[in-house]
């Protein structure tokens, strides 16, 4: 475990080992979303009460999930950023901000598609939608800020600093609709109790969670290779990289 | 852990454990702000003030909806199954406006403590089913009251 925590300090290191993993995940990945995403949308049951319209949950709560989740894993690479000091928890959050933010569009942007029908409205401030769209600005605040300076060690820890802090937005997202009265509804699924929809219609929603968090790590992985050839791009291993093109032993898991 | 991290963990722990008090406590004291709408106990309470544009929410009560038949004009009560209050409206309704669902509406508390609504939006809960199965419920809970039985929450 330690070892290889230390190891991670190790860019030439990562770079392959990400190039390994990246194949499998984008994938996996493509085959679990699409299957959910199709199942979902052309197979599943009609809700009694919406018909077709509720299908748009099969996109909006992976990326509504996604969003949540991406923010709590770099808030964990800030942490490690200020404490540890690792240069690849930061390439992580500078990797990761732009995917959480459009991520997030997604997800507002479904959630109106599916509001105006359903209650009627596009938009109300209420606590859920308000505190999404929060964090839509957060994701876009970090990375306004990794671009803000010169030198990569006050950004790292500046944009680490804003991360953490940040981070207490994601409970309230999590709880705003059990806290307050919102119009947007409590969550359907809870880690304690079995669902309490079809397994007809949850299976195709698990699978295309599964199958976002997969892509997720593939173009973060991806989004993170790039990083490192860049910062290293002076060193001895990547101009070998860069030479030997495709024929290198360090794959790129790009696509 | 080396004592410099131990410390910088301790100052990053710090630091959001005081964030978070202060979220905590700012969210506490506007949480009549945050809400979106208040429910019939609170206006029956007299929480809501009157004449002043707010929202008021709960569920439509069964057997409340009545419609004037030559305009757009509804009146239905709003219950939270302790209080409840009664909304007047002219307009179009949501498609998912029915008796036993949710709603939020807009406007204003009158003098005699009725809710004139300039806007009705529907309020979704969080239950999704195949119609077979929301029909087989009502099936076997149209079967649980002719025989006196209690049926089980859904």
């Amino acid at each position: 475990m330690w070892q290889f925590f230390h190891k991670l300090g190790s860019p030439k290191w990562f770079y392959g080992i990400a190039g390994r993993f990246m194949p499998w995940l984008l994938g996996l990945g493509l085959v679990l979303s699409l299957a959910g995403i199709v199942w979902g949308l052309a197979f599943a049951p009609q809700d009694y009460l919406q018909g077709n319209s509720y299908r748009i949950i099969f996109i909006h709560v992976p990326t509504a999930f996604l969003a949540q989740s991406v923010y709590m894993m770099m808030a964990v690479a800030g942490v490690i950023t200020l404490v540890w000091k690792m240069k690849l928890a930061d390439v992580f959050v500078r990797a990761a901000a732009p995917v959480g933010a459009i991520l997030t569009v997604l997800a507002l942007f479904t959630g109106a598609v599916w509001g105006k029908p359903t209650w009627g409205t596009w938009w109300i401030w209420d606590a859920r939608l308000t505190s999404m769209l929060i964090l839509l600005f957060l994701y876009l605040g970090i990375i306004g800020l990794s671009h803000a300076y010169s030198d990569e060690k006050t950004a790292a820890r500046a944009v680490a600093v804003l991360t953490v802090v940040g981070v207490v937005n994601i409970p309230i997202i999590k709880y705003s609709v059990n806290w307050w009265n919102t119009l947007h509804q409590p969550a359907t699924f809870k880690l304690t109790e079995k669902p309490t929809m079809v397994p007809e219609m949850w299976v195709p929603l698990l699978l295309a969670v599964l199958g976002t968090y997969l892509l997720f790590g593939w173009v973060s992985l991806y989004r993170m290779q790039t990083e490192v050839l860049r910062r290293e791009r002076r060193t001895r291993w990547v101009k070998d990289v860069i030479a030997a093109g495709g024929g290198s032993q360090l794959k790129s898991g790009g696509a | 852990m080396n004592p410099a991290r131990k410390r910088k963990l301790t100052i990053v722990l710090f630091l959001l454990a005081g964030v978070a008090v202060a979220v905590g406590l700012t969210t506490y004291a506007f949480r009549q702000n945050i809400n979106l709408f208040y429910d019939p106990s609170q206006i029956a309470g007299g929480e809501a003030p009157v004449n002043v544009r707010i929202r008021a929410g709960g569920m439509v009560e069964e057997g409340s909806v009545a419609r004037d038949p030559d305009s757009l004009k509804v009146q239905f009560r709003v219950t939270d199954y302790s209080s409840s209050v009664t909304v007047h409206y002219e307009g179009i309704l949501p498609d998912l406006f029915a008796e036993g669902q949710g709603v939020v509406a807009t406007g204003q508390l009158n003098e005699n403590r009725e809710f004139v609504a300039s806007e009705v939006l529907a309020k979704h809960d969080e239950q999704y089913m195949p119609p077979e199965v929301s029909e087989a419920l009502e099936r076997s809970a149209a079967r649980a009251r002719e025989e006196g039985r209690e049926m089980p929450e859904y």
